[in-house]
């Protein structure tokens, strides 16, 4: 888009100055050629996010930030409910706490490259990825409610996963506030037997190597070495999530409207946190992101089960878990005052820097990890959240490269088979039940990832700390 | 015979669009293009599954359309081949024929999450009504 509607703040910062109805300035982190290839509608989604009641500070949009729905993809917004803040379904999106964790094997990248054939076929055949795979469990109305309060720590419960996981996920693998009661009957449908799935579009299972150490200080911490191999699963609340949103949504539409909340798009669709119906989506909420931890926990067991498999005394143990799809209750400083704010995040990787109390004794020197998924073929990042974080866009940063292009403009541009041949060559071997899906996430639909971090290492939202290459992509 | 439908981009996800001589007509049609987001392979009409909704308006009865048979396809894990369509007021009733997905067969591109209000539009230009949105996958 043309930079000549931005107030260019400086190298990185990009400001919308208020106009019409916006409360509040938006604020696009990114750099001038990024910007330059971001859509108009960012700019416009970004400004409409600004009219939002109760908004504090600026609507943010991260580097990686496109055309979403409501929102952009990108956006962050924090509310406070006490000035007529308000939670909003369409800003957290249907896939509820999608998210990203990366293991880290002890393995070798050599080690990994001798089955990697092997390993590629078992861990597609043994994950159920894409429409109509069935999952291995099954859950009553009982264990359904278990797992919506108790997230990754019911999966550990029920021996789908380690204990020592839980303090590398967030919220420490189970978020408080969680109200099953408040998810409806056709979610909890949706979701009784997906549990363990990959799901479809753009997630994945990789097996990844350490390409690139770029901060060694904080890649020790983290347990990351040159050549060393990792696993990361990008998935979310599934089912579950998605019938959440789409119910609330619809309802937060007439909320809206009769608590005289003028929305400028109608995705935006939103209540006052203090309402009933604000209340009941939190609830609602939170147990979708407890689903979402509890999935990515046991696609984490069995992605163990098969390295026991393959590689004697393997240990995969978990570097990090974290969300990109969320509201969450937060403390951060506002103009000298700490304030507790509900900060959405659509598309955006909490960061918190160094020291934060949430982080595990471990990690706190350091910050926490964050972690982003590019595309199939250019590779993912380990960035680590940096202390500037905070008063930049309330500790958010980047979550994956961003689309480039759409899926439609894709499919015209590249045959699955060629992409798959393609980086075949280059040592990357794909497996998934469709062609056309591969062709719609080809490599060259995204944003080059490594721009997308530089940018936030530049803007100070996170800092570079490894990069990795794919050697085993399963896509759904 | 102007009943058609189309896909039309999007960053992140997928847009879709049918066309029709009534409402209903283009409802359907858009029902047509929410399947082809999964498959462009056949869909056989083996069994029958009825809908209904309910919803203030005609774009919002859209969206809840599409959003029945998305809920429809993931419990069901079923896709869609054949709609028929009816609507009085603001109250949709539908028949929908399919047959349970086959991987192999159908090979399933990618999987409707819900439908979104961005891009919705549900109008009538020279006789001919249009209804689409933006599909989040």
């Amino acid at each position: 888009m043309d930079t000549n509607r931005f107030t260019r703040v400086d190298a990185t910062t990009w400001r919308i100055e208020p106009h019409g109805a916006m409360r509040v300035p938006a604020i696009i982190y990114a750099d001038e050629a990024l910007i330059r290839d971001m859509d108009d509608k960012v700019y416009d989604q970004a400004a409409n996010v600004a009219t939002l009641p109760g908004i504090v500070q600026a609507a943010y949009a991260m580097p990686d930030a496109h055309w979403g729905y409501g929102f952009p993809i990108g956006g962050v917004a924090a509310f406070d409910a006490d000035k007529g803040g308000v939670v909003s379904a369409g800003g957290v999106g249907f896939d509820i706490s999608c998210g990203v964790r990366t293991m880290l094997t002890g393995l070798k990248i050599s080690e990994v490259i001798a089955v990697q054939k092997s390993l590629a076929e078992s861990l597609f055949r043994q994950i159920p990825a894409g429409v109509g795979s069935h999952g291995a469990i099954t859950l009553d109305a009982i264990e359904m409610d278990a797992m919506l309060a108790g997230g990754a720590r019911w999966a550990v419960e029920r021996g789908w996963g380690e204990a020592r996981d839980l303090e590398r996920i967030e919220e420490n693998g189970s978020m408080a506030g969680a109200r099953p009661e408040y998810v409806s009957d056709r979610a909890k449908e949706r979701q009784r037997r997906e549990m363990g799935t990959l799901g479809s579009g753009n997630h994945y299972l990789e097996i990844q190597g350490v390409a690139e150490i770029l901060d060694q200080n904080v890649a020790a911490t983290f347990g990351l070495s040159a050549d060393d191999v990792v696993v990361t699963i990008h998935c979310g609340s599934r089912g579950l999530g998605h019938q959440i949103g789409t119910e609330f949504l619809k309802e937060m539409v007439v909320v809206a409207e009769s608590s005289g909340i003028e929305l400028v798009d109608r995705e935006l669709a939103c209540a006052p946190i203090n309402s009933e119906v604000g209340q009941r989506y939190l609830g609602a909420m939170r147990a979708a992101i407890n689903c979402a931890l509890a999935n990515r926990e046991i696609l984490g067991h069995y992605a163990r089960r098969i390295f026991d498999h393959y590689f004697l005394n393997c240990d995969l143990r978990l570097l990090f878990d974290v969300s990109h799809n969320t509201c969450k209750v937060e403390s951060h400083m506002v103009e000298g005052k700490r304030r507790a704010l509900f900060v959405h995040r659509k598309g955006a990787t909490r960061a918190f820097g160094p020291g934060h109390e949430s982080l595990p004794v471990a990690l706190r020197p350091v910050g926490q990890p964050v972690l982003i998924g590019g595309s199939m073929g250019t590779g993912s990042y380990i960035l680590v959240g940096d202390a500037m974080a905070e008063s930049k866009a309330f500790a958010s940063a980047c979550h994956g490269a961003g689309r480039a292009l759409s899926r439609h403009a894709a499919l015209k541009q590249w045959s699955g088979r060629k992409v798959v041949d393609e980086l075949a060559e280059r040592g990357i071997i794909i497996r998934s039940p469709s062609m056309r899906g591969i062709a719609e996430e080809a490599p060259g639909a995204y944003k080059d990832v490594g721009a997308v971090v530089a940018a936030a290492e530049r803007a100070g939202l996170a800092r570079r700390v490894a990069r990795l290459r794919p050697l085993i992509c399963i896509k759904g | 015979m102007n009943a058609r439908w189309e896909h039309f981009p999007h960053d992140a996800d997928i847009g879709l669009r049918g066309f029709g001589a009534t409402p209903a007509e283009a409802f359907e049609q858009a029902a047509l293009a929410l399947t082809a987001i999964v498959t462009t392979a056949e869909v056989k009409p083996l069994t029958t599954v009825e809908v209904t909704c309910e919803a203030p308006d005609l774009e919002l009865l859209f969206v809840d359309w599409l959003n029945a048979i998305i809920y429809e396809m993931a419990v069901r894990h079923m896709l869609f081949t054949r709609f028929a369509v009816t609507i009085e007021h603001t109250r949709l009733a539908a028949k929908l024929w399919g047959e349970p997905v086959d991987v192999a067969r159908h090979a399933p591109a990618c999987e409707p999450k819900g439908a979104t209000y961005t891009a919705l539009r549900v109008a009538e230009t020279d006789g001919l009504w249009s209804a689409g949105c933006i599909v989040d996958v």
